[in-house]
């Protein structure tokens, strides 16, 4: 191969660091009306009055919209396929505030100084309510969030608003309760995970016009502009024809940029003023009022023989939307789907539990999507259970873990919100990963923990992970290639590169294919009116399911090329070949400038275009076995991160650097989560970290050392032996950390973040609970 | 209200607002360069140099750079592309959005600092925030970059 498996650089790489206009607001048309909402200080509440009076007299206001003012369509900002597995629980604007920084009204003006001042001219009636803010109190509480009869589920997922229940799911193979009782032994364990904020460094932008045909454009910041599309025409009530969404390069999303944003109220302006309208906004607003990682409980019990084989899984979760149910069982079964099959030896499993709605900030898509939590709570109690049993932490998971040509019954079982698809593991390098990740850390020196100076200890401890590429049967990818005169080709992709470098890897792909240098794909991506379909980037789908509808195109272009190309050479087409250069014939060749040159200009004239469509048919799991080193201080708790160790196996790599990067971004992420990053909120729903300096996310000089290498592996239905790999990075950070706490100084706390704190109260109380 | 002051090596006079901050004048006149990322001088992203200082240009009011001196990744489009090549090389070039912050603070570092060591450099670059990459691969492009330039 030729492009496939070389690190290029990425194509926009310099382009970005040079600093020319590439972001949603570097290119939003001007001058623009200033779109600014004015947000909730209450976590419940009904709004008795509004009087926008004194706000619309404001010089250089252009409009004020209320609850009273907006079409009433139940819709979900989720950003799904169709239709969403998400209930539809929400409104442009609604008579209740259900959150702190929830949407009460909004204003549009010439300026930001007209906006800011028609904002605090707004006089508000609040008539507050008793909010829900412990999300174990949630299930029929006295307070009910939603009791708006528009509001319904589109195909049952449990969702009973009336009893704060957003969700609910449950699955079982075999008899865990049998087995429980038979099992030697058993293990029962709590664990509790946050609610984490993406912070894409990039707010979330979007900027709204009509076209000189009176269509309505929207540039905006998003993962899913075809779902964006869609559900804005729900909502602003016009046909989804008359609506065009055009996604630029993004600054980062994470999952925090598949739901909706700003788009509904930015639309709605220009829908009623006629005008240009632009939405940024503040980092205060992407805390407060878009979404987080949904905190999760998961009550979960092990049995196993004496010798560690396990015999029965049983995970019971209770999981927090907050205010609104985006994602609400998506993710939570993917907390189960995407971390039991890993152990798939046992004679029964069981997963199941409910989403419930409070008064916090919505939950919503978030890399690892269920899956980090899952495997904190599952590699955990793995832990301890090795511990309990006195075996080798890694032996255990060797004895129980899923092997090439093996599957699970789970597959079949749990898809995203429907039932899944069966499969066979058909590429599996755990054992592989697993031994050059202990030669990395130096497992066999460090295992379990040694001294590293007064009051200090170092330990390792690990974790193995497993993701998906794709929704099955949902995710659906299109590409079309046009072949330009003197050589060169367009690739057109719905597929949205989000930062990770996929418009880079789609070429690669499409080169690859032809045979041609990656720098003759001229990739332009993600734009509902001039680019084929795509579900968005999400799920880890894009190099599995767009990578193989781009490879299609380039089969069916390359096919083309012979055929035009024989047909000018006057040989028959089985008697040409053609290798990226000249298509060549018995007596003679054509070279490919030539050919595209003449098709366009003088000979058989045409255009040739081809287009690559492609349903995820299965979901190949990537794999990743995880070493952590940490240094514990005994005086004062604090944890500290000496080295990540993580070895993929995410099939062949398209582009290595690429790969790897994402799994350190990804790892830096789930390191964030164990260690510093989780939102807090104040007695009466107030968010206590509203900005960059209360959350934390890891800055340089936390995160020292990682160390990733990807595994030699192919996956024979991936796009040239390809899997995803954009997820998997992020899920074994907070258990191989908790477990390397545990091996350092015998503490084991049970909820994250790992604060300082907490490891210094469990160190004070002795030992683990 | 008027300000004049070197942008770039060149002398402008600018009409800015009074509470406008530098990195609102400078995106507002089409240098979009800076970013916004937080308003609260913490991430990084809108990094310029004023008076060869790298600042977060959140945190500057723009009447203050009246009389001195701005450069802006516009002004130092050969070193950043040469640093954006080191990036895009090891892959350490996510999103991007942090990246023009990012070569401000290099290029300031290169003038003040001589041969530093990963220590050193993760201390200078520490108000950089990078929510994409974990930093290590960025880490890998800038010893390349300091490395290469000698
Ligand atoms: S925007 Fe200035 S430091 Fe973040
Ligand atoms: S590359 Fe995205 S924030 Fe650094």
């Amino acid at each position: 191969m030729n492009e496939v498996g070389k690190s290029l650089p990425k194509i926009d790489g310099v382009g970005l660091a040079l600093g020319r206009p590439a972001y949603t607001d570097d290119l939003a048309p001007r001058p623009a009306l200033v779109v600014r909402a004015l947000r909730s200080p209450h976590a419940f509440a009904r709004l008795k009055s509004i009087d926008t009076a004194a706000a619309e007299a404001i010089d250089g206001v252009a409009c004020v919209l209320t609850w009273r003012d907006v079409p009433r369509v139940a819709v979900t900002r989720a950003g799904q396929g169709h239709p969403e597995p998400s209930p539809r629980d929400r409104f442009i604007l609604d008579e209740y505030v259900r959150h702190v920084g929830d949407e009460v009204a909004v204003v549009a003006a010439d300026s930001e100084a007209a906006a800011v001042a028609a904002l605090a001219a707004l006089v508000v009636d609040y008539e507050v309510l008793e909010p829900v803010l412990d999300f174990e109190q949630a299930e029929d509480h006295a307070t009910v969030l939603h009791s708006e009869p528009e509001i319904h589920e589109n195909f049952p997922i449990g969702f009973e608003p009336t009893r704060n229940i957003a969700s609910a799911y449950a699955m079982h193979v075999g008899d865990v309760d049998k087995v429980v009782q038979d099992a030697e032994v058993v293990l029962r364990r709590t664990y509790y995970t946050q609610a984490q904020q993406h912070v894409a460094l990039e707010p979330m932008v979007c900027a709204t016009w009509l076209d000189l045909h009176g269509r309505l454009n929207v540039l905006t910041s998003t993962q899913t502009p075809w779902h964006v599309r869609r559900i804005m025409a729900r909502a602003l009530e016009m046909p989804v024809g008359e609506i065009r969404v055009n996604k630029p390069r993004i600054g980062g999303g994470f999952g925090g940029k598949q739901m909706i944003h700003g788009e509904l109220l930015c639309g709605l302006v220009t829908r009623r003023t006629g005008k240009a309208a632009r939405m940024v906004y503040s980092r205060r607003e992407v805390f407060a009022a878009t979404n987080t990682r949904h905190p999760m409980r998961m009550d979960i019990t092990l049995a196993a023989d004496r010798g560690g084989h396990l015999r029965a899984i049983d995970m019971q979760a209770l999981s927090d939307t907050g205010a609104y149910g985006e994602h609400a069982l998506t993710v939570f079964m993917v907390a189960g789907a995407k971390t039991l099959p890993l152990y798939n030896k046992v004679e029964a499993v069981r997963f199941g539990g409910k989403t419930v709605y409070t008064n916090r900030v919505p939950g919503g898509a978030f890399r690892g999507y269920g899956a980090i939590q899952g495997n904190y709570a599952l590699e955990s109690a793995l832990a301890e259970l090795a511990h309990e049993l006195d075996l080798d932490p890694v032996e255990l998971r060797r004895m129980n873990m899923i092997a090439e040509g093996e599957t699970s019954p789970i597959f079949a079982i749990m898809g995203e919100g429907t039932e899944g698809v069966a499969m066979t593991i058909d590429s599996c390098k755990l054992p592989a990963c697993i031994d050059r990740g202990m030669e990395l850390i130096g497992w066999g020196e460090k295992y379990p923990r040694r001294e590293a100076g007064p009051e200090k200890v170092r330990g390792v401890g690990m974790a193995l992970a497993m993701q998906g590429s794709g929704i099955p049967g949902i995710d659906m990818a299109a590409a079309t290639l046009k072949l330009n005169d003197f050589g060169s080709f367009n690739l057109l992709i719905g597929a949205t590169d989000l930062g990770t470098g996929s418009d880079t890897i789609l070429a690669q792909i499409a080169a690859e294919t032809l045979s041609v240098s990656t720098d003759l794909i001229k990739v332009y991506s993600s734009d509902t009116d001039r680019t084929p379909f795509d579900t968005g980037a999400y799920a880890s789908s894009t190099t599995y399911v767009s990578g193989h509808a781009v490879r299609t195109a380039a089969q069916k272009m390359r096919a083309a090329l012979l055929t035009e190309g024989a047909a000018m050479l006057g040989c028959a087409e089985k008697d040409a070949v053609f290798d990226g250069a000249e298509v060549r014939g018995p007596d003679g060749a054509i070279s490919l400038e030539d050919l595209s040159t003449r098709l366009l200009y003088s000979q058989n004239q045409k255009q040739l275009c081809t287009t690559g469509s492609h349903l995820c048919e299965k979901s190949p799991p990537p794999y990743l076995a995880a070493f952590a080193e940490v240094e514990v201080d005994l005086g004062t708790g604090k944890v500290d991160l000496i080295d990540f160790v993580a070895v993929v196996d995410c099939g062949q790599a398209i582009n290595p650097n690429l790969a790897r990067v994402q799994v350190e971004g990804g790892l830096a992420q789930g390191i964030g989560m164990a260690l510093t990053e989780e939102v807090r909120y104040g007695k009466r729903g107030t968010l206590l970290t509203g900005d960059m300096m209360t959350y934390r996310i890891p800055a340089r000089q936390d995160i020292p050392r990682l160390t990733v290498e990807l595994a030699a592996s192919h996956e024979p239905s991936g796009p040239f032996g390809a899997k995803s790999v954009g997820e998997i990075g992020i899920d074994t950070p907070p258990a191989a950390i908790a477990n390397a706490v545990f091996n350092a100084v015998g503490v084991r706390v049970r909820d994250l973040p790992l604060t300082a704190e907490k490891v210094l109260m469990a160190l004070r109380e002795g030992r683990a609970k | 209200m008027t300000i004049v002051f070197t942008l770039n090596d060149r002398e402008v006079t600018w009409e800015i607002e009074p509470t406008e901050t530098l990195l609102q004048a400078l995106r507002r006149n089409g240098l979009v360069g800076a970013k916004e990322g937080c308003d609260t001088a913490s991430c990084g992203v809108c990094t310029v140099l004023l008076d060869n200082k790298p600042v977060p240009s959140c945190a500057v009011p723009a009447a203050r750079v009246d009389g001195h001196t701005v450069t802006t990744v516009e002004g130092v489009q050969d070193q950043a592309r040469r640093i954006g090549e080191a990036m895009a090389a090891e892959g350490a070039d996510q999103c991007g959005y942090c990246t023009p912050g990012l070569v401000m603070s290099l290029v300031a570092m290169e003038k003040e600092l001589d041969q530093p060591d990963d220590e050193q450099i993760r201390s200078y670059l520490a108000g950089n925030m990078c929510r994409c990459s974990g930093y290590t691969s960025q880490m890998r492009a800038v010893r390349k970059y300091l490395g290469g330039g000698r």
